[in-house]
C-alpha cells in the first residue's frame, strides 16, 4: 500500500506500524517526534499505530542543545 | 559552502539578542546552499543554558519549508556566555548530519560571533560560510 512519509510517496507492507516503519528506517524512536495525519502521536502508541493506505506520516528529530556549563 | 542572505544573517543575530538572557533557536532554509528564509523557533526550555524546539512548531515549519520547495539548510542557536562552539549536549542532539549547525556567541554582546559547523557521528567540523548580499530587485 502507498503512504506519504515526509511529503514523499512510499510503499509499505500491510500491517506496518509506525514503530516498524521507524525500525526499517533505522531511526531511534526516542529521538523523533511523529505526526500521523496531522496529529502528533505519543511514543507509547507507535507500536499500535497501524498505517493505512493514503496515510500521511511525518517524523522529525528533536532539535535541542545548549551549553550546560553556563 | 553555506551562503546566508544578509537579511537572514542580521535577523538571526537580532533574534539572539532579543531573546537574552535565554538562548535563541531557529532554522534557515533555502535552495542550493543559499539560506534565504529564516524561522525563529520557540525555545521551550526558556533557558540561558539550553534549548529545545517545540515538535509541533517544527512540523509546521518543516512542511512550510517543503511547500516553498526549499530545504532546511541550518539549525541555529545562541550561546549567551560561551564561545560559538558546539557543547557536548549540542553534539549529542545533532541528528541532522547534512545540515549546518550555526552557533551565535553573545559573550561580547556588542560583537556577536557566528560560526557554522557540520556535526557527523559525534565529530564537529567547522565549515566556512559566506554572507550573501541582498539581491537587487
Amino acid at each position: 500500500m502507498q503512504i506519504v512519509v515526509n511529503g514523499k510517496k512510499e510503499e509499505v507492507k500491510e500491517g506496518t506500524t509506525v514503530a516498524t516503519l521507524l525500525k526499517e528506517k533505522k531511526i531511534m524512536m526516542e529521538m523523533v517526534a511523529v505526526e500521523l495525519n496531522g496529529a502528533i502521536l505519543p511514543r507509547s502508541s507507535y507500536a499500535e499505530a497501524f498505517l493505512k493506505e493514503g496515510d500521511r506520516a511525518e517524523f522529525l528529530y528533536y532539535m535541542g542543545g545548549g551549553n550546560l556549563n553556563e | 559552502m553555506l551562503h546566508i542572505r544578509e537579511g537572514c544573517y542580521q535577523f538571526m543575530i537580532q533574534d539572539a539578542l532579543r531573546r537574552l538572557p535565554n538562548e535563541a533557536c531557529g532554522l534557515l532554509s533555502g535552495r542550493k546552499n543559499l539560506a534565504e528564509s529564516f524561522f525563529a523557533m520557540k525555545n521551550t526550555e526558556e533557558s540561558p543554558a539550553s534549548y529545545l524546539m517545540d515538535p509541533k512548531e517544527q512540523f509546521h515549519v518543516m512542511k512550510h519549508i517543503r511547500e516553498r520547495n526549499e530545504e532546511m539548510l541550518a539549525i541555529y542557536h545562541s550561546h549567551v556566555a560561551s564561545p560559538a562552539y558546539p557543547s557536548s549536549k549540542d553534539v549529542q542532539l545533532a541528528f541532522y548530519p547534512d545540515v549546518y549547525y550555526v552557533l551565535i556567541s553573545l559573550q561580547d554582546r556588542s560583537h556577536p560571533v557566528v560560526k557554522a559547523y557540520r556535526i557527523q557521528e559525534g565529530k564537529v567540523r567547522e565549515e566556512p560560510f559566506k554572507v550573501a548580499p541582498e539581491e537587487s530587485r
